[in-house]
């Protein structure tokens, strides 16, 4: 069974078809990337998928269970993260207590016992901190760990959203323009983090506009042109896809 | 033990002032002290909800009505006239009514404080759990709106209503008996009892509070006024931090309430009206937003003036003159101007100083 399985899903905005009759799936272990012109409904198609938007057609199943129109906090509770285009920290907190919400889900003191600092809280605080610390030591950006997120270079505050979704320990992580306003050598790097974080057996779909980065990473692509798709395949396949290159090029 | 220890120059100086006041002869100071110390509790609930999860309430004077009012309403109001009735005795069953005289020596039954006291806090929260559920998905200014047109609600109740006294308001509200025999009223004999007893609620709901804030929940509470989307994409079920921090910034309003009408011996309509709920955020606001120690500091310095009449009957003016004047010059409250790290930086240097070989020449 595929991992997640998106069907016929459509998103309406008034009189605006932003995505329609939209179908494919995600192999567990895969990456795949979402590629399109701008405007073609990818970020919308992250935002159906992760409950930020409730489709108006169709349906999306994550592991067989359908998680369609389900409120963003359950379905990242169902094992799904994503990072934002327009990056998303949490100002006024450090890199580490940015990384340390990325353990919400993975932790349970509630309200009362918050309050109390009671012994298990303070223990299970412990350990959010520790395994918080590990994603950052992961992405080597430990020593930015007491550093205020908002306040970091550009490329930096990727790492932290990055460490922070990898917190969450998601079977599947959203990616969306992981790239974008790096230069080229950064954008490597993230083409190697990316693929170090299959080895961590967490399932990649990314969006990204850098052919280069898409082509080099992704073992399947889906193309969006106005809403629909126009083509699933192999990098290969892709790049000599007709429609595709009348897409991206023109006739 | 540190979490404890933080606390020991606030207990110090609490002790202080009032052993100050005995030697200098200046007790008078406590009443308004401890009347400040209840407010203050109100405004660091309202610290967490405004300065940490970034939900502005302008109704907060209301829930402090509600809490107050109730309490006594219900302590004041006699129930002898139901005597008859099934519900009277199933009350008096339960030991929850007390016997007393009014002023003029006729027999009074009423409620007994400790119930009232629990029925107006329930009741706060409870309304404050039903305005939540829809007026919290509203946010900024719409949010600002709609809590201002709930505390208006409760204003409006409190002066038109007989049970609640009108314009008048409640007066002869009994003392309310604590464990230990400690009471809550404002008797000369009692008031050292009861400025201890205000500080030490007060201290208690600080530490409750930064204990929040310092843990899971309060990380999400910050991640809530940092972004609403990327919360909600961590897991944070966001409705319902908001919710639980709504009712239990009304419940702190609730407790004050209820404590500061038995220590006066009443509560009037002023108390609920709009211009409260407009100084209790304003006071967030200088003490600088997310920050309990700043709310609190300025909730006490800024109450105690007011009440010692030392912006006279200018004093809703001079708060506003106050919020301006911080949201001009000193955005991140008061205590930023005194620049606490450069401080600590210049002990730090003297330090190094003294340990060098050879240093301090």
């Amino acid at each position: 069974m595929a991992l997640l399985a998106v069907s016929n899903l459509g998103k309406k905005f008034g009189g605006l078809q932003a995505v329609s009759d939209v179908s494919f799936s995600v192999e567990r272990g895969m990456i795949k990337a979402v590629i399109g012109p701008n405007g073609a409904g990818k970020t919308t198609l992250f935002n159906l998928i992760t409950g930020s938007l409730t489709p108006s057609s169709g349906s999306v199943l994550l592991d067989g269970r359908d998680i369609t129109g389900r409120r963003p906090h359950q379905i990242a509770s169902f094992g799904i993260a994503r990072t934002f285009q327009n990056i998303k920290l949490f100002p006024g907190m450090t890199v580490l207590e940015n990384v340390m919400i990325g353990r919400h889900i993975r932790s349970s003191g509630g309200f009362v016992a918050s309050m109390l600092h009671l012994p298990w809280v303070l223990a299970e605080e412990q350990r959010i901190r520790q395994s918080a610390l590990e994603r950052l030591e992961m992405l080597g950006i430990a020593e930015l760990a007491e550093l205020e997120a908002t306040s970091l270079a550009f490329g930096q505050q990727r790492a932290v959203e990055l460490a922070r979704a990898l917190a969450m320990e998601p079977d599947l992580l959203l990616l969306d323009e992981p790239a974008a306003g790096l230069n080229i050598y950064e954008t490597a790097e993230v083409g190697r983090l990316i693929s170090s974080i299959r080895q961590l057996g967490i399932t990649v779909l990314l969006v990204e506009h850098d052919m280069s980065l898409v082509m080099d990473i992704s073992d399947e692509i889906v193309v969006l042109s106005f809403g629909r798709k126009i083509a699933e395949d192999v990098p290969e396949a892709i790049q000599s896809n007709k429609e595709v290159i009348k897409v991206y090029l023109g006739e | 033990m540190r979490r404890i220890l933080f606390l020991l120059p606030l207990v110090i100086l609490v002790v202080g002032v009032q052993v100050l006041t005995d030697w200098t002869d200046t007790r008078y100071y406590l009443t308004q002290l401890t009347m400040a110390a209840y407010y203050s509790l109100l405004i660091i609930g309202l610290c967490a909800l405004m300065g940490y999860t970034g939900q502005i309430s302008l109704g907060h004077a209301g829930f402090f009505a509600i809490g107050g009012y109730l309490s006594a309403a219900l302590t004041t109001r006699n129930l002898a006239i139901f005597q008859d009735q099934a519900f009277f005795r199933l009350l008096e069953g339960a030991g929850i009514l007390a016997t007393g005289q009014d002023i003029y020596g006729a027999e009074l039954v009423v409620v007994a404080p400790w119930a009232a006291c629990l029925v107006a806090i329930i009741a706060a929260a409870l309304i404050a759990w039903l305005l939540g559920i829809p007026v919290l998905k509203l946010k900024g200014h719409y949010l600002a709106m709609a809590t201002l047109g709930f505390g208006i609600i409760i204003y409006r109740i409190a002066l038109a209503s007989e049970y609640f006294g009108e314009a008048d308001g409640i007066s002869e509200v009994p003392p309310f008996l604590l464990p230990f025999g400690l009471e809550v009223s404002g008797s000369f004999a009692a008031r050292e009892v009861n400025y201890y007893i205000a500080w030490g609620l007060l201290i208690m709901g600080l530490i409750l509070l930064r204990n929040l804030i310092d843990s899971r929940v309060g990380r999400a509470l910050r991640s809530i006024h940092g972004s609403e989307d990327a919360a909600g994409a961590m897991g944070v079920d966001t409705a319902r931090c908001k919710l639980q921090v709504f009712v239990l910034s009304a419940v702190f309003a609730a407790v004050a309430g209820v404590f500061l009408t038995h220590y006066n011996g009443g509560i009037g309509p002023s108390e609920a009206g709009v211009m409260k709920s407009v100084r209790y955020v304003a006071i967030v606001a200088v003490g600088g937003m997310a920050h309990l120690w700043g709310a609190l500091v300025m909730g006490v310095v800024l109450n105690f003036l007011s009440l010692r009449g030392v912006f006279g009957s200018y004093d809703d003016a001079v708060f506003g003159l106050i919020l301006i004047t911080i949201m001009l010059f000193a955005p991140n409250g008061v205590l930023s101007l005194l620049n606490f790290s450069g401080v600590l930086d210049f002990f730090r240097r003297l330090w190094r100083r003294v340990k060098e070989p050879g240093g301090l020449r």
